[in-house]
């Protein structure tokens, strides 16, 4: 009989704690899948954040490292310094990446440090209980801007591959999402591009995923996707930035 | 014996620190330690070594953290403001057991203060500067050879324990100039590091260093495991120095440069017919509570001499525990403590 479906190698057979409907489960899958692809669960060692996915280190069959809040590229660098012939990769929210840790993953990516980034946006903080992130939508309600993100109050998104993308020392950036399997399978493609581009030893490369948060947006994860498409694509365009016909 | 050279102490340390097999370094500039960096950038690449300037001491320290989690022997270094700014990563170290050297060539304070040395960092150093119950190796160092030879065993002491270890030491230190007898050979002690997060190979199950567990339980007996830990070192690891204390009518207490002040001191009061001696901390924590225990039965007075306002004569007056009194001299804002001023403050205490 052939096989149709099974669990990657590199993702351990474990239950996930993510709230149902979040896509963090998603981009765990995806990964471990493309290490599988790759063969490289043995020689690759993965950074957790601080924010909804801090243990992930459960579900990664590879060795794993937790970082405190934002300083996962910095504590790639020091790993991928020190092992010079392993795949490094960290896993990070936008809060993580795009506030607390801002300095971090510039200076990652300006030095060319090889690693590969996997930047989940859900357009706010799911772990402590949904503020806003950098990434929350101008007029969008959370918990610490409860009359909608305003510009004048609370400034802009920020857009975190087309700032990375002016620095010379990226290979490879690109936006995906998780709204659909044709999209999902786009994610997969960059995701793979992205760890090739390490293992060829090009420079640094991130894929931003957008991603839903059903319990802190207040929806159900149907809604959650639809909500993700309707406002989230118009404001994040999907796309390659950067190192789409990179040799790898 | 090996080779004797003429050295800055800065430069010493970093010297030591590649003699100790530390291949990667990374620190971010601040005065007055930044020779440390100067001779790391030189080196390093020479030798199959990582130098790297960090975009900050924040990053830095966690670039520290993700390096030693591979198992490889690391180092970074700093002034007061910087080592502030690295508590955060202090803190995982400590959590996650990560055995790391992190030199602090203190500054005066607070604040941005000024760059003349100081000992105003000795709480944060020795307290737990960063947030949760962790204690840190605290080594100070009161000459450019010391500084060589507590680099090397700092090393050693981190491996051993899974530990970050420190070396305090100031200004003036990381500044002087003097003769250093490098050893021919280093005593280098391997310590198997089968926790490394350095790839499973498919060889063996995941390795994981996080110090983050929500079951309150299972967090307590990481805890209980770290208070153990630190028992163990204050067992086996202080070091001190009694110099002159046997039949002291007064007692002081200094540690680093301060120390070399206080016995010149010690010979000035001696002409005097004053006879003065000295308990000089090596390892700040542990601290050396036994040598102090031990005077306070028999000498008549201890004065503790800092530069700062009063910070290690806290853990003086722990240790004499009331026996004996406990005076304090310190200046702080980058002033080093004239031998006169320390003379005159031990023969006001002793009514000469
Ligand atoms: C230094 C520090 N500041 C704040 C926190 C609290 N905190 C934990 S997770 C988090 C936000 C994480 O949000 P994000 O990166 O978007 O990830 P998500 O939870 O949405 O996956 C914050 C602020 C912390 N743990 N450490």
């Amino acid at each position: 009989m052939a096989t149709v479906f099974k669990k990657p190698h590199a993702l351990r057979d474990v239950p996930l704690h993510y709230c149902p409907g979040c896509t963090h489960g998603i981009v765990h899958r995806l990964i471990s899948e493309v290490i599988d692809e790759l063969g490289i669960e043995g020689s690759t060692i993965g950074v957790s954040p601080v924010g909804c996915t801090y243990n992930n280190y459960l579900y990664f069959n590879c060795d794993m490292v937790q970082a405190s809040h934002g300083r996962a590229p910095a504590v790639a660098t020091g790993i991928r310094r020190a092992l010079p012939d392993k795949t490094v990769f960290t896993y990070q929210g936008d809060g993580d990446l795009a506030a607390i840790g801002t300095a971090e993953i510039v200076h990652a990516a300006t030095r060319g440090e090889k690693i590969t980034t996997i930047f989940v946006n859900n357009a706010i903080y799911g772990m402590t209980s949904g503020q806003m992130a950098p990434t929350t939508l101008l007029n969008q309600v959370t918990t610490t801007t409860p009359y909608g993100r305003k510009a004048d109050l609370h400034g802009f998104p920020i857009h975190v591959c087309e700032m990375l993308a002016t620095l010379e020392g990226t290979a490879f950036i690109e936006r995906v999402s998780l709204h659909d399997i044709k999209n999902i399978n786009n994610a997969k493609k960059a995701i793979k591009k992205a760890f090739e581009v390490q293992l060829a030893g090009k420079g640094f490369s991130i894929v931003e995923i957008l991603s839903t948060c059903p319990s802190n947006w207040g929806l159900n994860p149907l809604e959650a996707m639809k909500w993700l498409q309707e406002n989230m694509l118009p404001v994040y365009q999907l796309g390659n930035f950067k190192g789409k016909d990179l040799e790898v | 014996m090996g080779e004797k050279l003429l050295m800055k102490g800065n430069e010493v340390i970093a010297e030591a620190a590649i003699r100790a097999g530390c291949r990667h370094y990374f620190g971010y500039p601040i005065t007055p330690q930044t020779e440390v960096a100067h001779y790391m950038a030189k080196r390093m690449p020479k030798i199959g070594g990582v130098f790297l300037q960090a975009e900050s001491e924040v990053a830095a320290i966690n670039m520290v953290y993700g390096a030693a989690c591979t198992g490889v022997r690391v180092m970074t270094s700093s002034s007061s403001p910087g080592i502030s700014l690295k508590q955060e990563g202090i803190s995982y170290i400590a959590g996650a057991e990560l055995p790391a050297v992190i030199v602090n060539i203190m500054r005066a304070g607070p604040g941005l203060g000024g760059i003349l040395p100081a000992q105003g960092d000795y709480f944060q150093a020795v307290k737990g500067g960063g947030h949760g119950d962790f204690k840190m190796l605290v080594l100070a160092p009161c000459s450019v050879q010391e500084l060589y030879e507590l680099t090397v065993e700092a090393f050693n002491l981190a491996d051993k324990y899974r530990i970050g270890t420190m070396i305090l030491g100031d200004g003036t230190l990381g500044q002087m100039m003097e003769a250093v007898e490098f050893k021919d050979e280093e005593n280098i002690v391997h310590y198997e590091k089968n926790w490394a997060t350095n790839g499973t190979n498919m060889e063996r199950d995941h390795n994981i260093i996080t110090s983050i567990d929500t079951n309150p339980e299972i967090l307590e007996s990481w805890n209980l495991r770290l208070q153990d830990k630190y028992k163990q070192i204050t067992e086996n690891e202080v070091r001190v120095e009694e110099y002159n204390c046997d039949g002291a009518d007064l007692i002081v207490a200094a540690y680093g440069s301060v120390a070399r002040i206080v016995k010149n001191v010690i010979k000035m009061a001696q002409k005097e017919g004053i006879k003065v001696g000295l308990i000089r901390p090596i390892t700040l924590w542990p601290f050396p509570v036994n040598s102090f225990e031990k005077y306070a039965e028999v000498t008549k007075a201890f004065l503790t001499v800092e530069m700062s306002a009063g910070q290690m004569v806290e853990d003086v007056r722990l240790a004499v525990n009331g026996k004996a009194p406990v005076s304090f001299y310190g200046r702080t804002g980058g002033i080093i403590p004239t031998q006169q001023e320390i003379l005159d403050k031990i023969k006001s205490i002793l009514n000469r």
